[in-house]
């Protein structure tokens, strides 16, 4: 609340910005107010995050390979989980729940929204810093606890929450059928913290990609990063709080003996079902465009090329945030619900593959004719695309009503959603991690042990996730503790077994971008102002920037890929490099 | 690993097999399209010294054609679809001659209440059966499913239909098995503890056979 | 949120000088109104279900005043409705450069906003006692928890209020910059259009 001599909290003005930053290493590192230190400290907190969900899915993969046989180093897990090393089938469940719950809303969330929303959207469009740059530190430390809560359901009795990520009543809600209480508790208390720090961030990046674009950055001058996040921050905004609603209806089912999922008297368990998707569909959109917006800016500077139809790919940005909402009923299509709604739902989805499929062709369409530059992060962003393509595709099975009675809650769905979830989210956000590292931290991740990672991760991902569109379509179910329980999924188990030695290869492969991030953070090469030759305004400022990013409020000239342009000798021009009077900005164009 | 569907056994298999063939043609073709293309522009565009990338920001025409040829595939899929739904889901879609069954979900088995000989549930010779379903070859048959406790799914794979279980809620599925043989049922929503061992058996039988054994298990049961 | 000990001479109730235009309004009031679209999304989760629940299962409710003291909550609605009142009679002053009408007007929204959520609490413990809480089936769940989110928000706004007064007093506001008060102006008339339509809704249907 006080205002310190020398820095200024709130940057609502234009004029001189950067200054000489003199408070204690507390308030610069730790409570900062700068969107930099807060986007690093999300990332530090969300790659630990990604990490434990790993974890998480070494022990289903454990168990799902090698069904009830003790794991190695499964001695260290307590005898409520895992005794004698072979993990118990409510540990199971716990672990398919905490899996989901921790990566969607602990590491690939906050890292999308929460990292690059934070660090990217004042750099890009020329401001200081956020509008609100106290409200931004609250909402960071409101995420610690939260995620605090959610580890903490480890360590209750009756075991953390095992009703899915999903959370479906009445399982959810009655601790006499899942044999969980004070976890689940914690999961919706954990989830209502969480999501009041989201909702801080959203109206924050919200006022200032809207208030304080730098001038000349008109709106169709946005990068399409900072165009994904703008729309991914409504999307947070007006879906969160129906989650959090939910939550404290199931709360208070849990806890206070409120009726609203219950059947017993007159509650609806499809209620919590309609609420959670109407959140949950939005939310994964929340998961894949800010992914998609970093994607073309990463392949637009590979490729160095101008996005192909970079105004189809905003109405296809904006499309998709409209549309997602009205798709939530295809996660119900077996739920019992009115069959007529079903009809309704599929026609929905059916369209909204429109605007994801536009993306791609316009991803390729900049590829065509470029001069492509293979560094770690386009080979990333190229992935991405071909990965979400194969998870985009797989949706059209499941949007497919009749076909959608077979794979509802198999295995074909775990493979869809792990394509557009580790295939493109996670590919995308190692390459954005690689992409603005040096931006963040002066240095240059090694480009070498980039590219092992890299072709390894891709092999051993393919190897993890292809072959359970097999499993699924032979009609292995989702979240069972034993397939072996079934004559019809013997055969199959064999699948099980390579998927789960992929994923342990796949998982040790990550081990090597961590190594690269930390070691890279000390010793990796000093980065110049512009390593990629990049033409956005975060690439004109030092790396790392200063408290307040611009020396004088930078003047945008033009659209955001302009790279070969005819009018100057380098393959790029930044967006705020003013040429000589006569020479056009760039190219007339629709 | 095959992309083939595993051999199946109602009269739902002709519908929801053929469906899904189709999209496979259709999104396989799609796949092996943008790949070889990405593939191909990642050979022929790399980057190589002297050249330049071509300074180009779009084309309109392309861009409506390729998005109007997408949006017209889904639409085909989506009208493709929504027949076969109406007629598996459809709550009026029950054939009259469907033999009655109640299956009640409860944690972890299947409870299924045969009409007996006279063929009308809620009679005096009603009687049930623990995780076994029994079924007449060509015979349809209507289930009221209903749920004790948690959401169950009501699976088997052979005969490609699912439907969930909802406590408080009394949901009809129906389907007509097309060959003797013994078939598996799982649970496909996560029910608790035991939801992976939740399984029944499916067993079709002739009519005789059937009758043979719907009189056996008639005089052993426990009537409700 | 006054922006003390300013290093510029710009006009901060304008939106941010030197940046291309946005929407027009200074920041605070744009975050304010961006923040209440997810209230808005919050509230129709709650009320969006209590529809559901009560077309899907009529029986579960009383008819109005069978339980709820519906006269006793008017007059409450009317005191909230006061407030909003009070509220733009600070905001009028403070335009104005009243400095003393705006700590007067704000003390008494203040007041009457406190007293609202008083009303409220006694309310609570009559129906209690009386044995209608929130496990009492559909009526008391969906009742408990709409009011009581409202209460909360209006409690929350009350401590808000009684912040800005206090900086009222100290002298942080004129008629150069009310960015406080304008903005848990919009806060409070949002939380007092929720009620409108609560109350209608739960008391009088």
């Amino acid at each position: 609340m006080a205002t310190t001599i020398g820095h200024v909290d709130e940057v609502t003005l234009g004029g001189a910005e950067v200054h000489a930053d003199t408070r204690s290493f507390v308030r610069k590192y730790v409570f900062s107010t700068d969107h930099k230190i807060i986007g690093i400290q999300f990332l530090i907190m969300s790659l630990i995050f990604l990490l434990l969900g790993g974890v998480l899915a070494m022990v289903i993969r454990w168990q799902l390979g090698f069904p009830k046989q003790p794991m190695p180093l499964g001695g260290v897990l307590p005898e409520t989980m895992a005794p004698g090393g072979v993990v118990l089938p409510e540990f199971y469940n716990s672990l398919v729940t905490m899996h989901g719950t921790f990566m969607v809303f602990f590491a690939i969330m906050p890292l999308l929204v929460g990292v690059f929303g934070n660090y990217l959207i004042p750099l890009k469009i020329g401001a200081p810093d956020m509008a609100f740059p106290r409200i931004n530190m609250a909402s960071f430390w409101i995420a610690v606890p939260a995620g605090f809560l959610m580890l903490a359901g480890f360590f209750v009795e009756g075991g953390h929450a095992a009703a899915g990520w999903t959370s479906y009543a009445p399982l959810s809600e009655r601790s006499d059928l899942s044999g969980v209480s004070m976890g689940q508790i914690l999961w919706c208390i954990s989830l209502i913290v969480l999501g009041l720090s989201s909702i801080l961030g959203s109206f924050n990046y919200i006022t200032t990609i809207i208030n304080m674009r730098a001038p000349g950055m008109w709106w169709f001058r946005l990068p399409l990063s900072i165009w994904s996040l703008f729309v991914t921050a409504i999307l947070v905004l007006l879906a969160m709080p129906i989650l959090s609603g939910a939550i404290i209806m199931l709360l208070f089912d849990q806890t206070i003996g409120t009726h609203f999922f219950g059947p017993a008297q007159g509650g609806q368990p499809l209620l919590w079902q309609h609420l959670f998707w109407f959140f949950g569909h939005p939310e994964v959109y929340i998961l894949i465009l800010p992914a998609m917006g970093m994607a073309s800016d990463i392949i637009a500077n590979g490729a160095r090329k101008p996005v192909f139809g970079y105004t189809s790919m905003v109405l296809a940005i904006l499309g998709i945030g409209v549309l997602g909402w009205g798709v939530w009923g295809h996660h119900m299509f077996m739920s019992g619900m009115n069959p007529t709604l079903g009809t309704s739902f599929m026609i929905s989805t059916m369209l909204i593959a429109v605007p994801s499929a536009i993306k791609v062709f316009n991803w390729l369409g900049t590829m065509w004719m470029g001069n492509i530059r293979f560094h770690v992060p386009m080979l990333h962003a190229i992935a991405f695309v071909s990965m979400f393509t194969i998870g985009g595709l797989s949706g059209i099975f499941m949007a497919a009503t009749p076909v959608d009675i077979y794979i509802h809650d198999t295995y074909f769905i775990v493979a869809h959603l792990h394509y557009v979830l580790f295939g493109g989210s996670l590919f995308a956000i190692f390459a954005a991690v690689t992409f603005w590292y040096p931006k963040m931290f002066g240095r240059m991740m090694s480009p070498f042990w980039g590219r092992v990672h890299f072709f390894l991760t891709f092999i051993f991902y393919n190897l993890v996730f292809f072959p359970m569109h097999n499993l699924g379509l032979h009609g292995h179910m989702r979240r069972i503790y034993d397939p072996t329980q079934y004559d019809f999924l013997k055969p199959v188990q064999p699948i099980n077994e390579l998927i789960s030695i992929s994923a342990f290869l796949l998982f040790a492969t990550q081990l090597i971008f961590a190594t690269n991030f930390i070691v890279s953070w000390f010793k990796g090469a000093k980065a110049p102002e512009n390593p990629w030759e990049d033409n956005g305004l975060e690439w004109t400022v030092p790396s790392p920037p200063p408290h307040g990013n611009f020396v004088s409020v930078p003047h945008v000239y033009r659209a955001p890929y302009e790279y070969s342009s005819p009018f100057v000798t380098e393959d790029f021009l930044p967006q705020n490099r003013e040429l000589p009077e006569g020479v056009p900005s760039a190219a007339p164009h629709s | 690993m095959s992309w083939l569907l595993p051999h199946g056994a109602s009269t739902f298999v002709g519908e929801i097999d053929w469906l899904y063939y189709l999209i496979l043609w259709i999104t396989g073709i799609a796949f092996v399209l943008v790949e070889v293309l990405l593939v191909w522009f990642m050979i022929r565009y790399r980057a190589r010294p002297g050249r330049k990338a071509t300074y180009y920001h779009g084309n309109t025409r392309f861009e409506i054609i390729w998005t109007s040829v997408t949006a017209v595939v889904v639409v085909i899929i989506g009208v493709l679809s929504a027949g076969r739904w109406n007629r598996i889901k459809g709550r009026d879609m029950v054939p009259p001659n469907a033999t009655p069954i109640v299956i009640h979900a409860k944690q972890f088995e299947w409870l299924v209440t045969y009409p007996g000989a006279d063929g009308a549930l809620g009679s005096a010779d009603d009687f049930q059966v623990r995780s076994q379903l029994h079924l007449v070859v060509g015979q349809p048959v209507s289930v009221l499913l209903t749920s004790e406790d948690a959401i169950h799914s009501f699976f088997i794979p052979a005969f490609r239909i699912k439907q969930d279980a909802v406590p408080g809620m009394n949901i009809r599925v129906w389907f007509q098995p097309t060959e003797v043989g013994e078939y598996e049922l799982g649970c496909a929503e996560l029910c608790g503890l035991g939801h992976y061992r939740m399984r029944a058996t499916v067993t079709v039988h002739s009519r005789e056979d059937f009758d043979r054994w719907a009189r056996d298990r008639a005089a052993l049961s426990v009537n409700k | 949120m006054a922006h003390a000990g300013a290093l510029h001479d710009e006009d901060v109730m304008l939106p941010p000088p030197g940046r291309e235009p946005g929407a027009g309004v200074y920041n605070e009031k744009l975050g304010m109104w961006v923040f209440l679209g997810s209230e808005v999304m919050f509230f129709t989760a709650l009320i969006g279900t209590y529809i559901i629940l009560r077309v899907a299962h009529p029986t579960a409710w009383k008819a109005p005043g069978v339980v709820l003291a519906v006269p006793i909550t008017a007059i409450n609605t009317f005191l909230l409705i006061c407030s909003s009142v009070t509220m733009v009679k600070a905001f009028a002053s403070v335009q104005d450069g009243n400095l003393s009408g705006l700590r007067k007007w704000l003390i008494a929204t203040v007041l009457i906003g406190s007293t609202f959520v008083g009303v409220q609490v006694y309310e609570y413990r009559h129906l209690i006692e009386k044995g209608f809480v929130p496990s009492e089936g559909l009526y008391g769940s969906t009742f408990y928890t709409m009011t009581g989110f409202h209460g909360f928000h209006v409690t929350i706004g009350v401590i808000c209020l009684i912040f800005v007064t206090w900086r009222a007093f100290q002298g942080r506001y004129s008629a150069k910059d009310y960015r406080g008060v304008e903005v848990i102006g919009l806060y409070w008339h949002f939380v007092d259009l929720v009620w409108i339509i609560l109350f209608t809704i739960v008391y009088l249907i």
